[in-house]
Formats: C-alpha cells, sequence, structure tokens
C-alpha cells in the first residue's frame, strides 16, 4: 500500500516537470510530436528504472557516514559519483540496446546519449538521497514513477503542440513563448493533483 | 592581443542580451525556473553559476589540447562535477539557509545544459580568457533572467523584496491580497513566458517562423 501510494505520488503530485521542472531542457527541444516524445519518454524511464537504485546502493554502501569504514564520512563525492554512475550507466544501456534490440535502438537514436545530461535523471537521485527511502524497493518504485510522469508530461505537451501548429498564434509568442504558456497551464492543471493520497 | 578588445567585448555582452542563453538559446531552463519563488535564493544561485561558468570554461579551454576527442564529456563532466562539488560545500558552510532552500538544484548545476552548451561550443576551441569572458557573460546572463523573474514573483507573491516588506501595510488595509498563485511553480513557466514575448516583440529577429 505504501508502493503504491509513493508510486501514485510521484507520478502526479510530485511530478518531475511541473513541480519542479527537471528535464526541462529535452522536454522543450523534443516534444514536437508525438512519436519522438514517446521514444525519449520510455528511454528516460528506463535509465531512471536502473540509476536510482544503483546510486540508492551506492549511497548507502559507500557514501553514507560510516557505511564504507567506520568514521569516514564520504557525502561530498556523491555529485561526482552519481553523475559517473548516470554516464556509464547510459553508455552501457545504450550498448545493450543496441545488441538486443536494433530497432528500438533506431527509434531512440540520438535521445539515448543526450539522457546523460538530462537533469531529470540526476535530479531523481539527489531526491532520492535526500528523501532517505527505507530500501531498495521504495527508490525503485519512486524511479518507476517519476519516469513515468515524465513520459505523460512530454507526451501530452506534444499532442498538445501538434494542435497548436494550426493556430493563429501572436507572432512574438510563437514557438517558445506559447510552449511556456501551455505548460504553465498544465502545471496549474496538475497542481490540483497535490495533497493526493491513497 | 589587449584583454578587452572590442570582440572580447562582444563575447562578453552578448548573452546578456539578444544571445541570453535562457531566454533564447533555451539552455538551463530547469534551474531558472525552480529557484525564483524568492529573491534571495535567486541571486545566490545565479552567482554560484557565474562563478561554475567562468572556471570551468578557463580549465576546459587551458586542458583543450591535451583531452582527447572521445572521452571529452567525461572529462568535462568531473570537471564540473567538481566545480559543483566546491561551491555546494561553501554554500552549506556561509549560507545554510540558502542552501536548503535551494536543496537539490545546487546539484543539478552539473547537468545545467549552459555549462556543457559553452565548453562544447566555446571553450574547446577558444583561449582561456576569452572563454573566462564567455563564462562570465553567459553566467550573468542566466542570473539576470533569474533575478527578473524572482523580482515579480516576491514582490506580486509575498510582497516583499528580499525578505523585507515592500507594500506597504495600508495597501493590505484597503484591500489588497498578495497573489499566492505567484509562489507556485505554473508562475514560473508563465512570467517566464512574458519576458520571452517581450524581448522578441522588441527583436523582431528573434521571432521563430512556425509554432
Amino acid at each position: 500500500m505504501e508502493y503504491l501510494s509513493l508510486f501514485v505520488k510521484s507520478i502526479f503530485v510530485d511530478n518531475m516537470i511541473f513541480a519542479y521542472f527537471l528535464g526541462m531542457c529535452s522536454y522543450l527541444a523534443v516534444s514536437k510530436n508525438v512519436k519522438t516524445a514517446l521514444g525519449l519518454g520510455v528511454a528516460v524511464t528506463f535509465v531512471l528504472l536502473v540509476t536510482v537504485p544503483v546510486n540508492y546502493l551506492l549511497e548507502n554502501y559507500v557514501l553514507k557516514a560510516n557505511a564504507l569504514v567506520e568514521g569516514v564520512d564520504l557525502s561530498f563525492l556523491s555529485f561526482i559519483l552519481f553523475i559517473a554512475v548516470i554516464a556509464a550507466i547510459v553508455q552501457l544501456v545504450e550498448m545493450i540496446v543496441e545488441r538486443f534490440s536494433p530497432s528500438l535502438y533506431a527509434a531512440l537514436g540520438i535521445f539515448l546519449p543526450l539522457i546523460a545530461v538530462n537533469c531529470a535523471i540526476m535530479g531523481a537521485s539527489l531526491f532520492m538521497q535526500q528523501r532517505n527511502f527505507e530500501n531498495v524497493g521504495e527508490s525503485v518504485v519512486y524511479a518507476l514513477g517519476s519516469g513515468i510522469g515524465w513520459l505523460l508530461a512530454i507526451v501530452a505537451l506534444a499532442a498538445i503542440r501538434e494542435q497548436l501548429a494550426y493556430s493563429n498564434v501572436p507572432a512574438p509568442l510563437k514557438g517558445l513563448g506559447i510552449t511556456f504558456i501551455t505548460v504553465g497551464l498544465m502545471a496549474m492543471a496538475f497542481m490540483c493533483f497535490s495533497g493526493l493520497t491513497i | 592581443m589587449e584583454l578587452f578588445s572590442k570582440k572580447n567585448k562582444e563575447i562578453f555582452l552578448s548573452p546578456l542580451g539578444l544571445n541570453n542563453p535562457v531566454s533564447v538559446q533555451v539552455l538551463g531552463i530547469c534551474s531558472a525556473l525552480a529557484v525564483t519563488s524568492k529573491l534571495e535564493p535567486a541571486l545566490v544561485m545565479g552567482l554560484s553559476v557565474v562563478i561554475i561558468t567562468a572556471f570551468s570554461n578557463v580549465i576546459i579551454s587551458m586542458l583543450r589540447k591535451t583531452i582527447p576527442n572521445r572521452i571529452r564529456i567525461i572529462v568535462q563532466l568531473v570537471v564540473v562535477a567538481t566545480l559543483v562539488t566546491i561551491v555546494s560545500q561553501v554554500l552549506k558552510a556561509f549560507v545554510y539557509d540558502v542552501s536548503v532552500q535551494l536543496s537539490v538544484y545546487v546539484g543539478l548545476i552539473i547537468t545545467n545544459c549552459i555549462l556543457m552548451g559553452r565548453l562544447e561550443a566555446f571553450a574547446l576551441q577558444n583561449g582561456p580568457w576569452e572563454s573566462f569572458l564567455d563564462g562570465v557573460g553567459n553566467g550573468l546572463g542566466y542570473a539576470l533572467i533569474l533575478v527578473i523573474v524572482a523580482f515579480f514573483r516576491e514582490l506580486l507573491g509575498s510582497g516583499a523584496l528580499l525578505g523585507f516588506q515592500v507594500i506597504p501595510q495600508c495597501l493590505y488595509d484597503a484591500g489588497y491580497i498578495n497573489n499566492g498563485l505567484m509562489v507556485l511553480p505554473p508562475m514560473a513557466l508563465i512570467i517566464m513566458a512574458c519576458i520571452i514575448w517581450y524581448q522578441r516583440a522588441k527583436n523582431p529577429e528573434l521571432q521563430e517562423k512556425s509554432n
């Protein structure tokens, strides 16, 4: 039950995009059509699902005070270690996907390597560190939930932008401006989920 | 070569206006929106980014001839992560309250696209001094947007600036109410859209052709 609550919360209430603005750069750049948006969303979810639990284990068994050696606190190294893990795992995922599913690899294209510098990935690891999850299971559920929340947000925006192409927007607002306003309104709509508990 | 030639001035000043990293190149949006509900964290964040862009640009620019091309991304990430770790420790030591408010966003400077963008596009091709100016310029361009957004959000959302009440009590007595929505995430996006709108209305060459 707690897992379900955490899962729903990380999708709707603590949505990566609408509540924390994480992964905004690729969110705005890759949301022009639904198909590529979906591909990127799936890739982000997948990488989150691998990196957050790995970083969780590192955090608890290596970095925390007294975890590795008695009396040593390595937590100041967390930024460097997290980013190194993320870069390495993205590389690994890229090779595995290429080997076992060339069609998915072709569909994701350039997005896969770019995920290494997506703030949503790093952000999820840092939130994991901040929230002190009790076990690996919670961190897996959190990663899956945030990934699906991100996927939902990017697919929704892409669908709206496909329709926007036919509307008459004032010239200075075209492109970026109207996209920001759209995301703002979507964020406002998502605010109604705050306080949701199961 | 003089230190402030015309070209260097251009490198320094263009990110503040027509080439702004946030409102024109759409880089580093995440943290620009998230830390701007008050002016103080926005200033600290802006300053941290200026320092980190400047020094990471200088370091990568000095190393640019020795870094093998294939592993440059990893090298850049390590340099940036080291600088961010230092800044984060300094913030924790000297302005603890602000570093709590900034929470994960200090760590997220590592994945801030402005940094990687400037390292890839500028520092790898140019000397240390130009790179330093470019870094400071882009950091300031980022900070500028942060401060503008935070100014409006704090003024309209809590009637204060840097924590000091600026809207007089008599206005509240006359029925004025703070707009609580300003402090919440959605308004950051909408204020950002207004800044972009204003900038593009003034500079028609920045307007996009399609939606």
